[in-house]
Formats: C-alpha cells, structure tokens, sequence
C-alpha cells in the first residue's frame, strides 16, 4: 500500500511536470505542423536561468520563475524569426534536422558555458518539507508540481475553449489557410502561440528541476520523452497530452519502483503499443 | 518516375551511364581505399569505422532516401549486426571473418523485418516517434540480456581468424582495412543495380506517391517491408565489420545518439543517392575527427550549427547541391 502511494504520488508529480513542458509542443505542433525536436532545449534554457538566478544571484523563487519564463522567450524570438520560418510547412526530415542541430547548438554552448555539472534550483523553504496527511507524508514540492500542473491544464482549457483568442486557435488548428482568408491574422496566433509554447517550456523546465535533473544533455534525453507524450496524446489536443502524461508517468515511475533494471524497456514498450494502436493518438485530430 | 523515363529515353551520355552503372563507384571506393591507406597510416581504424557506418548510412538511404521513410532508429539495424557477428564469435565459436560478416547480414536483415513491422504501422509523427521508440528498446534488451551481450560493459574478446589462413587481424588493421574496403565496393555495386531496378523504380513511386502505386496494383507496404530488410542486411553487413575490426560490440552500437548521426551524415550528403551517403559520412566522420581533437567542447555546437547551414543553405545535401549546380552550368551554353 505504502509503495502504492508513493508511486501514485511519484508519478502524478512527473506527469505532471511533463505535462507543463510538453503541451506547448503539444499546441505548436498541432497549430504550425512543425516537429520540433528543440523544445525540450527551451525548457533546459529556463531551468538554467532560474537556477542562475536563484543559486548565484540570490533572487526568490518566484522571481527565479519569471527571470527563466522571460528570458527564455527573449532568447526563442530571434530564433523563430530566423530559422523556425524558414521550416513552417517544410518536408518533416528537414524540420527534424533543424531542430535538431538547434538542439546541438544549445547543448554544446551550455556545456561550454555553465561546464557538464548538474544544476540545481534551490528550492524556498515552504517547498523543502514535507506535507503530513496524516497517514503519510508527502514532499510538498511534489504538491507543487501537481498543482502548477493542474493549473497549467485549467488555464489553458480556458484560454482555448472560452476565449476570442481560443476560438482563432481552433480554427487555424483546423484550417490555417481558410481561418487567413476570413480575415484573421493566423502569423499573430502563431506567434503568440508560439510564445506561450516556450513560456510554458520554461516554467516546467524550472518547476520540474527535480524531477528531471538540469544538465547540458537535458535537452536530447528528454527530447524524446517529450516527443513521444505529444505523439501518444495527438499533438494539439490539451486533454490528449494530460492523458498521455499521466498514463507515461505511471508507466515510467512503476517501472522504475518494480524493474528498474529493465530501464525503460516497458515505457517504450508501452509507447509502441499506443502509437501503434492509436496512429493518431489518444485525442488526436492531426491528419 | 518521370525524370528518370526522360534519362533512359535520351540516350545519356558515356559518363552519365558509368556513374549510373555504378563502375565510377567502384572505382571511387577502391582510389579513396588506396588513398586513405598511403595518407593516414596511423589511422586505419578510424577509415574502417568509417566504412562501416557508411554501410548503415546507405541502409537509411535506401528507406528514407528512396522510400521516404524518416526513421531515427536505423541503428537497431547495425547494432544487430553487430551484436550478432559479436555473439557468434564468442558463444558459438564462428569466427571465420567471412562467417561472422555472414551472421551480422542476417542478423540485421531479421532486426530490419522487426524494426520495419513495428514502424510501417503508421506515418509522420508517429511513424518517427515508433523508430525512436524501437531503437530504445533494443538498446535496453541488449542491456538487460547482459548473458549473451556483456551488457553495458560490451561484448569483449572477438578474436576473428586470420583471412584466408593468411591475413592476420593485427593492431594495425591493415586486412580490415581492406576488407573493409572490399565490401564496401561489393555493397555499393549491390545497391547501385538494386536502385536501379524495377523494384528499386517502385520503391522511388512509393516515396512519391503511395495511392497511385496502389492504383497500379502494387502494395506500397510490401515494397516498403522489403525494402527495410534489405536495409537491414546492409546494416548488419556495416555493424559486423565494426565489430570484426574492433574487436568489441558497445551498447554505443545500438544508441539514439548514432542513429541520430547516421541521418545527419546522410542529410548532409543528400539522400536519394547512394553517392550522397557516402560523401556525407566520410566528410562528417573527417569533420568530427578534426574537431573533437583540436576543440572537444565545441564540437557539437559547430556540428549543430553545420546541420542548420545545409537545412537553409543546401537542402539537397553536398551531393545533390553540387550536382544540380553541375546540371545547370552544363546546360547553360546550349
């Protein structure tokens, strides 16, 4: 029961972590049609942001998150305007290998720049014990996670399913060049979409720091985990992408608990017979 | 289809035709073998390594160049090569250089009829995320059967026979070198005659369009499958001659990270050709020798940066940009 509880629990907070960073994908995947394999490049940015500025500059937490959140999208304006355009609508061998050699770029100068050690983002003293429920205790940076990623999900559900600009998403989602032609600015939903992608990459990359260590070869080790959770979810589908995270996170951590010497043989095995099944995904509408 | 109907139709010329028949190939592979052998002496591992990820780098050819299959798993492929060259020599006592290249052949050609089952099931993404996703799971099951494979310390202790009775497999891999070679100029004629065939035309109409190949009659998902064991024959003859020059099979065989490579080397090249492959393996393998020598840090950042250069600057790889760019200087007096 007790092994129970902790995988349960375990596994919420990964899933959930992974969640937060790959919805944006999620979104910009569905939306632009673009397999970027660099994502998960953005959320090692922001992790190294918050931990630079709450380990060395001694700033809050909070304000570590904002400083990552910022800086993150600071840095991936340029490079979608330069090399992200290009690849919009481009054969997926040639978006592959682009994101990819971002990717590259990314790891080698992080490497170069912050050296091969693991980085940590110190966590606030509210977030280092634990919360008793009684029966049991859990980390309370665990609830954190979970909530951050249930709050993540409510919000975006909420910008997309009731809001004017939700409306443009869907609708560009489905048919970018009818949704152009009745006059909505489709380069204006990418570009925000685009922006809260990161963003979100970012804040998951800060928040999810314990549970998927900071380090220069981040960005390739979970770029395909990433990957796989919006291909099992059904890129562009918000409840897709928390199904898949949650199922790939029990997957993974009961994996871990019982057979870890098995690695992640069942987590890929499990990825096989989904993908298999549901070509499309759990809720996917990508053709 | 249609340009390659206009190529046979007018008359080419004799150049045009020994290229396609391969000789210039062959004779490309034996120059550059002799050439390798007098300029790096000292080095004569590394041009085997780099003989045997071309073979894998030509097997990605024939199903993502030809076929239009993106995978990133194709080193499942080698690495069963490999691990079966490797196995056979050490459990079962096969090993006859020859022999061991035979079981890596099969060994792959069987990994390929796997890996092919499991990511022909579907398209694009998920197509791309099911070769990701087999060429983990090989990676762990070599891993976890670490009886047979030596696990993550490597299947050590491959002694192959001398060639022939008389050619040692000595430090300085001169016979495997040259066996290397040897095959190489063997694989690549293989190939050149298979491409050029009308299975080999099929496979193109797959990769072009699919519904119409079914309209005529043909299962696009057959030609595919076979063309994935093919592959995967290749492979493994590449993975076997790694692991008979080595001496040692690594779980590095069977990473991401190689398949990884492997597709950039072909990008590079340009695929679509089996010339493309092979330049683009011999200029990244050069390129990353140099590099990680004189800058290990940088190295993979400029490698990265090379990777966007060609997507913006030559989408059709080194190969297929200087052979467009020869194509127009050629018919700019006419």
């Amino acid at each position: 029961m007790q092994t129970v509880l902790s995988i349960g629990v375990d596994a919420l907070a990964y899933g959930m972590a992974l969640f937060v960073i790959s919805i944006g994908l999620s979104v910009t995947m569905g939306l632009m049609r673009v397999v970027n394999l660099a994502h998960g490049a953005f959320a090692m940015i922001g992790g190294y942001f918050a931990s630079y500025a709450v380990r060395d500059l001694g700033l809050g937490y909070a304000a570590g998150i904002l400083v990552a959140v910022v800086g993150t999208v600071v840095i991936a304006i340029p490079i979608e305007r330069l090399l992200y355009r290009r690849i919009y609508g481009a054969p997926q061998l040639t978006q592959v290998l682009m994101t990819i050699g971002i990717t590259f770029c990314v790891i080698g100068i992080t490497n170069f720049a912050f050296g091969p050690t693991l980085k940590t983002v110190p966590l606030p003293p509210l977030l280092q014990g634990s919360v008793d429920l009684g029966f049991r205790s859990i980390a309370a940076h665990r609830i954190f996670v979970i909530i951050c990623g249930f709050t993540v999900a409510a919000g975006l559900w909420f910008l997309v399913e009731r809001t004017n600009f939700g409306v443009k998403v869907r609708a560009t989602v489905d048919n970018a060049a009818m949704t152009a032609a009745l006059g909505v600015r489709t380069e204006v939903v990418y570009a925000v979409s685009f922006a809260v992608a990161i963003a979100l990459a970012a804040f998951g990359g800060v928040i999810g720091a314990e549970l998927l260590p900071l380090e220069p070869y981040y960005a390739l080790r979970y770029m395909v985990t990433f990957l796989v959770v919006v291909s099992v979810g059904g890129a562009g589908s918000i409840p897709g992408a928390l199904i898949a995270c949650l199922l790939l996170g029990t997957i993974d951590t009961t994996g871990r608990y019982l057979a870890p010497e098995y690695g992640e043989f069942f987590f890929y095995l499990a990825v096989i017979l989904i993908v298999t099944l549901f070509p499309r995904g759990l809720a996917g509408r990508m053709k | 289809m249609v340009a390659s109907l206009d190529r046979t139709i007018a008359t080419p010329s004799f150049t045009r035709r020994m290229a396609d028949r391969g000789v210039i190939g062959v004779l490309a592979i034996l120059v550059a073998g002799l050439a390798g052998y007098l300029l790096m002496p000292n080095n004569l591992a590394l041009l085997t390594q780099m003989i045997a990820v071309a073979m894998l780098v030509l097997s990605i050819d024939l199903v993502t160049g030809y076929c239009g299959v993106a995978t990133l798993g194709h080193a499942a492929l080698f690495g069963a090569g490999a691990y079966g060259a490797g196995i056979a020599a050490v459990h079962f006592g096969i090993t006859d250089p020859v022999a061991m290249t035979a079981v890596g052949l099969l060994a792959g050609a069987a990994a390929g009829l796997v890996s092919g089952f499991v990511i022909l099931r579907a398209h694009g993404l998920a197509q791309l995320v099911l070769s990701i996703a087999v060429i983990h799971l090989f990676h762990e099951a070599a891993n976890k059967a670490s009886g047979w494979t030596g696990g993550s310390d490597g299947l050590s202790a491959i002694t192959p026979d001398a060639f022939f009775g008389a050619f040692e497999f000595d430090l300085w891999g001169v016979t495997a070198y040259a066996y290397g070679v040897i095959l190489l100029a063997v694989v690549f004629l293989a190939l050149q005659i298979l491409v050029r065939s009308p299975f080999g035309m099929l496979a193109r109409g797959v990769r072009q369009d699919q519904i119409r190949i079914a309209a005529m009659g043909a299962s696009s998902h057959s030609v595919l499958l076979r063309m994935y064991v093919i592959s995967g024959a290749v492979a493994g003859v590449g993975g076997a001659l790694s692991a008979i020059s080595t001496q040692v099979v690594g779980l590095d065989s069977l990473s991401f990270t190689l398949s990884a490579e492997a597709l950039v080397m072909l990008v590079l090249g340009g695929t679509g050709s089996l010339y493309g492959a092979m330049i683009g393996t011999v200029v990244f393998m050069l390129f990353e020798d140099t590099l990680s020598a004189a800058n290990p840090f940088h190295w993979l950042t400029i490698v990265g940066a090379l990777l966007i250069a060609v997507v913006l600057f030559a989408p059709k790889g080194l190969y297929g940009s200087a052979a467009a760019f020869a194509g127009r200087v050629r018919r700019r007096p006419a």
